[in-house]
């Protein structure tokens, strides 16, 4: 007998039955696989972020519609049908969240992190938002205002984080460097 | 790695990702009935699972992907069932025997 777990045979039936049908090509799924470890993640939506810290008529398009405003860079992966940017700034603090599964922005950040999918990220961050933001080193005055927007239906959300102090000067490449995933699902600053 | 974690504990959750990416993709089903599926498995999990310990997020992503795929009646339960029988049959070890798929299994 195999001692594969049941999790890996019942892919691979799924698998084989979807080939013999020729539904599915191995090598696509390969590739899929592929552009998620290796060419899709946190770095295009830096590259955003940065540009829209330094060109205020981008980061208008930007907040006025992300979708259309991010399809001149043609990035790989999905999940953009409708990409939603807002913008944190001082006494406002927005974060993502969903509550309902793991939607995400793929295309801009990758595939969610662990942390992201959990029940307990899913479930606290609307309920007590201020600590999760705590717990994960955002300590907000009381005078801040906190959105959390929950990536129900067809929305994928993407915060655009302040520019940090001390940044003047820098160019595109190295403010994009400055730029992390966790700022852009809204639960560090920059 | 570049999320900063690894993306795919295990490979078979890579290869059912990848699975429901592609047949999305083609039409073979809507990725918001996939995504339904997925939220139905989620809940049904966590209504079993108060404390959420130990979540198995690709273990409903794969339960999502059978479901989505019986009801556009592209594969039948009885079928996947032999399948999985056929497969769980095999010989400690298979892999040693097959190709080039060797790395992702």
């Amino acid at each position: 007998m195999s001692d594969d777990s049941p999790q890996k045979i019942r892919t691979e039936a799924i698998e084989s039955l979807l080939k013999e049908r020729g539904l599915i090509d191995e090598e696509a799924i390969d590739e899929v696989i592929a552009m998620y470890n290796e060419r899709v993640g946190p770095m295009n939506g830096a590259r955003v972020v940065a540009r829209a810290w330094t060109d205020p008529d981008f980061k208008r398009a930007l907040l006025a519609d992300g979708t259309e405003a991010v399809a001149p860079y043609e990035f790989e992966g999905g999940q953009m049908e409708k990409l939603v940017v807002v913008e944190n700034s001082p006494g406002l603090h927005n974060v993502v969240v969903c509550t309902l599964c793991s939607c995400y922005p793929w295309a801009m950040l990758g595939l969610p992190p662990r942390w992201y999918k959990d029940p307990a990220y899913r479930s606290r961050i609307v309920r007590e938002p201020r600590k999760v933001l705590k717990e994960f080193g955002v300590h907000l005055d009381d005078g801040t205002e906190v959105r959390v927007w929950d990536s129900s239906a067809e929305v994928r959300y993407l915060v655009l984080p302040e520019r940090p102090a001390g940044s003047t000067g820098l160019d595109e490449t190295a403010l994009a460097a400055l730029v992390t995933r966790d700022a852009m699902i809204g639960v560090a600053r920059l | 790695m570049v999320n900063g974690e690894v993306t795919f504990d295990e490979p078979w959750q890579g290869r059912v990702f990848g699975m429901a990416h592609e047949l999305a993709r083609a039409g073979v089903f809507a990725w918001d009935d996939f995504r339904a599926e997925l939220i139905a498995r989620i809940a049904a999990w966590e209504a079993a699972h108060p404390d959420g310990h130990d979540y198995p997020y690709y273990d409903c992503f794969l339960e999502a992907l059978e479901r989505s795929l019986i009801v556009a009646d592209v594969v039948d339960v009885k079928g996947l069932a032999e399948r999985v029988a056929a497969l769980a049959r095999r010989p400690h070890d298979h892999d040693h025997h097959h190709d080039h798929r060797h790395d992702h299994d």
